[in-house]
């Protein structure tokens, strides 16, 4: 059973940068990722939105993949901030598991 | 194994805080290009390199030997580099491994900007070795607080300078300045835009008309964050040029990989190997706007075909 983590929901929750409430998975932001993950957006959101923490952490290298270019967001029609979703979580990695701030 | 993470972005905080700059370089290099030139030093408007062309021949060498510990198990031993780097400057020391020839590159790129930005009857100074790094690199890693300590640092430089107008020449710098400060420092007021922009609104002329078809690789950073994208296409267009644009252009453009250089390089280069494709497919005479896509692509291209960087192109047909 996947463990659901406070910690990450409740930070997701306060925060004006994580925003990815008004996605609808319709996955046009995985189809033109120019990384071809299949991780990278829109599953990755989805494991934040419930609090997988586990599954997130599984995928740091993949949250550090992301070039930040956009291609994502431009394409989306729901209009989420993809790249600044990704820095959000690259600094709860760096503050949470980095050490780093 | 791939890089270690956790521990190069700990090097580049640490260098960040302590000594201004992810990559510190001397200010003899970051200033070198300026030479002759007779640009005043500060002043309201002022021409603001952020060093990211300077830097291009050290990452250049730097990325070589990280590319080359990518699947070595040295690697593992990067946490004591960054132990060791917080006493000794040590990218200082893989800096000196950068080639002459490319710093004479990027020197003239510079060159190239000042001059058109005096043929267009802008007026504007320059801070010499007072001039810091964006911080776009640890902005863009989310190490929010080094980042929002490193923006207040430059925001109060250019406050004590009395400068209310900046002039960028990359897009990394344009965005970092642009739209990231005024996030992290209260009240950040100072003007920025990219010389492409003001080259733009000028009536400067051009000297040539040059018959070439170019490709324009549009940066991800211009074409989407900053509205970056007919600019360049008016100066070209001013001197005859026309454009054989790739499929994926101007705000649909497709990322050099270059962001991926510091901690996953092979993946860095199989996307600037993917988008060369995409751009040979509509021409041979490749132009960029920004100094790391410039590296990234020309690597890719191997010489299959010319891959130059924008200020080159404007500074022959404006006569510069
Ligand atoms: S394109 Fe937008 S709405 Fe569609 S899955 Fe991606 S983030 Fe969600
Ligand atoms: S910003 Fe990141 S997730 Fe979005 S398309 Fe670019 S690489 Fe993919």
């Amino acid at each position: 059973m996947p463990k659901v983590s406070s910690k990450l929901a409740a930070a997701v929750k306060c925060s004006d940068e994580f925003n990815a409430a008004a996605c609808m998975h319709c996955g046009i932001c995985t189809a033109v990722c120019p990384m071809g993950y299949e991780i990278l957006p829109r599953k990755l959101f989805r494991y934040v939105q419930v609090g997988l923490e586990d599954k997130v952490k599984e995928n740091i290298p993949n949250i550090y993949s992301c070039l930040l270019c956009g291609m994502c967001s431009e394409n989306c029609p729901a209009e989420v901030n993809i790249p600044e979703n990704v820095r959000f979580l690259r600094k709860y990695i760096n503050e949470n598991e980095f050490n780093l701030s | 194994m791939p890089l270690p993470t956790k521990d190069i972005l700990g090097i580049l905080a640490d260098n960040l805080n302590q000594r201004k700059s992810v990559l510190p370089m001397s200010a003899a290099k970051t200033t070198r290009w300026a030479k002759g030139l007779d640009l005043p030093k500060g002043g309201k408007t002022i021409l603001y390199t952020g060093h990211m062309y300077q830097l291009i021949p050290v990452i250049d060498a730097m990325a070589g030997q990280m590319s080359k510990l990518e699947d070595s198990p040295i690697t593992k031993m990067m946490g004591l580099g960054r132990l060791g780097n917080k006493f000794i400057n040590m990218t200082f020391f893989m800096g000196l491994l950068a080639s002459k020839a490319d710093q004479q590159d990027y020197d003239r790129m510079l060159r190239n900007i000042a001059l058109l930005l005096k043929k267009a009857n802008v007026e504007f100074g320059y801070l010499y070795g007072e001039e810091l790094y964006s911080g776009a690199l640890v902005y863009d890693e989310g190490i929010d607080g080094s980042f929002a300590k490193h923006a207040q640092r430059v925001c109060d430089l250019l406050k004590k300078h009395g400068v209310t107008k900046v002039i960028t020449v990359d897009p990394h710098t344009t965005h970092t300045l642009r739209t990231a400060y005024p996030q992290f420092v209260k009240g950040f007021d100072i003007e920025v835009k990219s010389y492409l922009e003001v080259l733009a609104e000028s009536d400067i002329e051009p000297t040539q008309q040059l018959s070439d078809a170019l490709t324009l690789h549009d940066s991800c950073l211009y074409a989407r964050q900053e509205g970056v994208v007919d600019q360049p296409r008016k100066l070209l267009g001013k001197a005859g040029v026309t454009m054989n644009e790739p499929e994926l252009c101007g705000k649909n453009t497709h990322c050099c990989g270059g962001p991926l250089e510091s901690l996953f390089p092979s993946e860095s280069h199989r996307i600037a190997g993917n988008r060369i494709e995409q751009l040979k497919e509509a021409g041979d005479n490749i132009t960029t706007m920004c100094p790391i896509c410039l590296v990234g692509l020309r690597k890719a291209a191997k010489g299959s075909v010319k891959v130059n960087d924008i200020s080159d192109t404007l500074a022959k047909v404006y006569g510069v």
